[in-house]
């Protein structure tokens, strides 16, 4: 075991990878000669040469495009996008082309594609760089969406992703990057379905992906002093969507919160809401909550933009609330 | 070139001719739904162009109106045909429809209803060919329509940085659906607007098939031998609107009778009556044949072939067969 930080597991997973086989390839802006943004392939220029580590010009459409060829016929790429918003460039590319070609050709020819992004708002990026768009990739069909909230999962799920048949979109986050945590020396793959508890409790249920899933293990630490056990429930995947685990974790604690870094029209959190409503309606002691951002662009002041998106103390307070404590 | 070759190529642009006819038939009598998309008139580009390649092993990708040039990349009629009928058989199981056939055991990778996207998947298809190391070229063919798209600048760039071996084929039939090419594109010579992109390009007859072999040897082999993309233009003119909606009322008789005595059948057919390589007796028997074949074999496969069941909606989404290593139950998951 050894401590390692997000970045660093995205980066191993990355150089494994194209060590095991020599048809993975990576692209993106600035992950080449200047080792990425986020450094998920420093060094791996030097090591890998410019073939395989491909620094694009700022063109994201196309790159990924070119991304989606090369994988229809036996390249594995993994298409580096700096930020989801410049993945609603990619739209086309990513909806259009790699999440239908496998359909549209009647299972003919596949897109083993992998496209990583960080979407989240970070540190007063301003209103075009912290867009979250994790509801836009969740509604289409043949993709598959994972959200690793740690070092493990960014590790194991880029690996499975490199390998899997499907266009895989990896959701990162800025202000994840440098998180650490323990992960195993010897390889390993972690599924890209199948939503995990995070942490066990009896009296409400928490759902985060991504980011937001140490928010709701931040909240369950307040609600724990308060003497409320909460379950937390990290969604992992959002296409699928693991609603067997969402089921199983309501009936048991009658209480569910969302929590989501989207806004909320439209969001994560109305699916999930709308899950719950539709399997285990009964099972519910009171109204479902969803704790998400508010409906503006995230603005560049520091106080506004605290304000913009959510907490810790929001999703306690959104706890509270379903449970009729305020 | 041999006359027997040269009789093939004729017969199997009157069969091109034909096979869209006998499309536009079965969209009237309602046995295919959806945008039709015909490519009549543009046969000598497709047809020359493949001829000067490797079909079946060179990768084709092209946009909507692509009947054509996945027949000539290898696609069998009958499935291209029980696609458009939308049923099992067809080159895309029913799932894709007129345009998106795909073949992948001709290397035919497919149409594409977004106008422009197919520039950067052929730039892939190359970057792949490259990557694997084989001979292999990506030959992406688009109207001039798509050249207004921002992928045609961004691909263009990219393939020139990285030398892909790709050769974009524009088959400029001066309309962008209903818009001449005169008031939506600034350049109308398409060819000079990849000197921005440092690109090889040249402009030539397409209704000519003579005139389009040699030039499409030349660009095939550029490419081929590694020193990067090609961007050749057809000038060319679709006989038919640009689907089956369109009724053409944004051109005039005078300028379609112009065109069409530049029919690239009627070409080719003449050049190779006069050199005693072709009777019209010939022609004839060709087209009764065609029209046989049309009628007893590729009609009759889409008609009689099952359309896809319903049970299977939901299959080729994603990938039927999974590692579960990868898809499998999370080993440390709680009760």
């Amino acid at each position: 075991m050894a401590e390692t930080a997000y970045w660093e597991a995205i980066r191993r997973a990355h150089d494994e990878e194209m060590a095991n086989d020599k048809m993975v390839i990576a692209m993106g802006e600035d992950i080449g000669v200047a080792g990425g943004t986020y450094k998920a392939t420093l060094g791996l220029f030097d090591k890998y040469g410019a073939e395989r580590v491909i620094d694009t010009p700022i063109s994201e459409n196309s790159y990924t495009g070119i991304g989606i060829g090369a994988s229809m016929v036996g390249v594995r790429p993994i298409v580096e996008i700096m930020s989801i918003n410049f993945a609603l460039l990619a739209l086309d590319t990513i909806i259009n082309a790699a999440a239908k070609i496998r359909y549209m050709s009647g299972g003919r020819v596949q897109c083993p594609l992998v496209i990583r992004t960080p979407g989240g708002t970070a540190h007063q990026l301003a209103a075009q760089h912290s867009a979250r768009l994790a509801r836009m990739f969740m509604s289409t069909a043949g993709l598959r969406v994972v959200t690793p909230r740690g070092p493990l999962d960014a590790y194991g799920m880029l690996k499975s992703a490199v390998r899997c048949n499907d266009p895989v979109v990896i959701i990162e986050h800025e202000r994840m990057y440098n998180m650490k945590e323990d992960i195993p020396d010897e390889e390993f793959f972690r599924p890209l379905e199948g939503a995990e508890i995070v942490r066990h409790g009896t009296d409400i249920t928490l759902i985060g992906y991504n980011y937001n899933v140490h928010l709701c293990l931040g909240a369950a630490e307040k609600l724990a002093k308060d003497g409320i056990s909460a379950e937390v429930l990290d969604l992992r995947s959002l296409k699928p969507l693991d609603r067997e685990a969402i089921r199983r974790s309501v009936e048991k604690t009658h209480h569910v919160v969302i929590a989501e870094e989207d806004e909320a029209p439209v969001g994560v959190g109305a699916e999930i809401i709308a899950t719950v409503t539709e399997d285990c309606f009964y099972a519910l002691d009171a109204q479902p909550i969803r704790v998400h951002a508010a409906d503006v662009p995230v603005p560049y002041n520091a106080k506004l933009e605290k304000e913009a998106i959510p907490d810790v103390e929001d999703v306690y307070q959104g706890a509270l609330k379903c449970l009729g404590r305020i | 070139m041999k006359a027997d070759d040269q009789k093939r190529l004729l017969r199997e642009m009157i069969f091109f001719r034909r096979f869209e006819d006998r499309c536009f038939e079965a969209y009237m009598e309602r046995k295919i739904g959806g945008f039709l998309h015909l490519y009549s008139g543009q046969e000598a580009v497709a047809t020359g162009v493949m001829e000067m390649a490797k079909p079946g092993h060179d990768y084709v990708i092209t946009g909507y109106r692509d009947h054509v040039h996945a027949i000539k990349s290898g696609a069998q009629p009958r499935e291209v045909m029980a696609e458009l009928y939308g049923k099992e058989t067809g080159s895309s199981r029913g799932r894709g429809g007129s345009m998106h056939i795909f073949d992948p055991t001709v290397n035919f990778m497919g149409g594409y209803a977004l106008v422009g996207q197919p520039f950067p998947l052929a730039a892939g298809l190359a970057m792949g060919c490259k990557h694997k190391g084989t001979d292999q070229i990506a030959i992406c063919f688009l109207g001039d329509g798509a050249n207004n798209q921002g992928t045609f600048h961004e691909t263009m760039n990219m393939a020139s940085v990285w030398k892909l071996p790709v050769l974009f084929v524009c088959e400029n039939n001066q309309y962008a659906i209903g818009t001449h090419i005169d008031r939506s594109t600034a350049v109308v010579d398409q060819y000079k607007r990849v000197c921005g992109y440092n690109m090889e390009a040249s402009q030539h007859d397409g209704m000519d098939i003579e005139e389009v072999m040699p030039a499409a040897k030349k660009a095939v082999d550029y490419v081929r031998s590694g020193k990067g993309p090609y961007f050749i233009e057809f000038m060319t003119y679709r006989f038919r609107g640009h689907s089956m909606s369109d009724a053409k009322g944004y051109r005039t008789k005078e300028e379609e009778a112009e065109w069409e005595k530049r029919d690239p059948i009627r070409i080719y057919s003449a050049k190779l009556r006069e050199k005693g390589v072709v009777t019209d007796d010939e022609i004839k028997s060709w087209e009764k044949e065609i029209d046989n074949e049309l009628e007893n074999d590729i009609i009759k496969f889409a008609e009689e072939s099952p359309e896809p069941r319903v049970e299977d909606l939901n299959k080729y989404v994603l990938d039927d067969n999974p590692d579960p290593r990868w898809i499998g139950p999370l080993v440390n998951e709680g009760v």
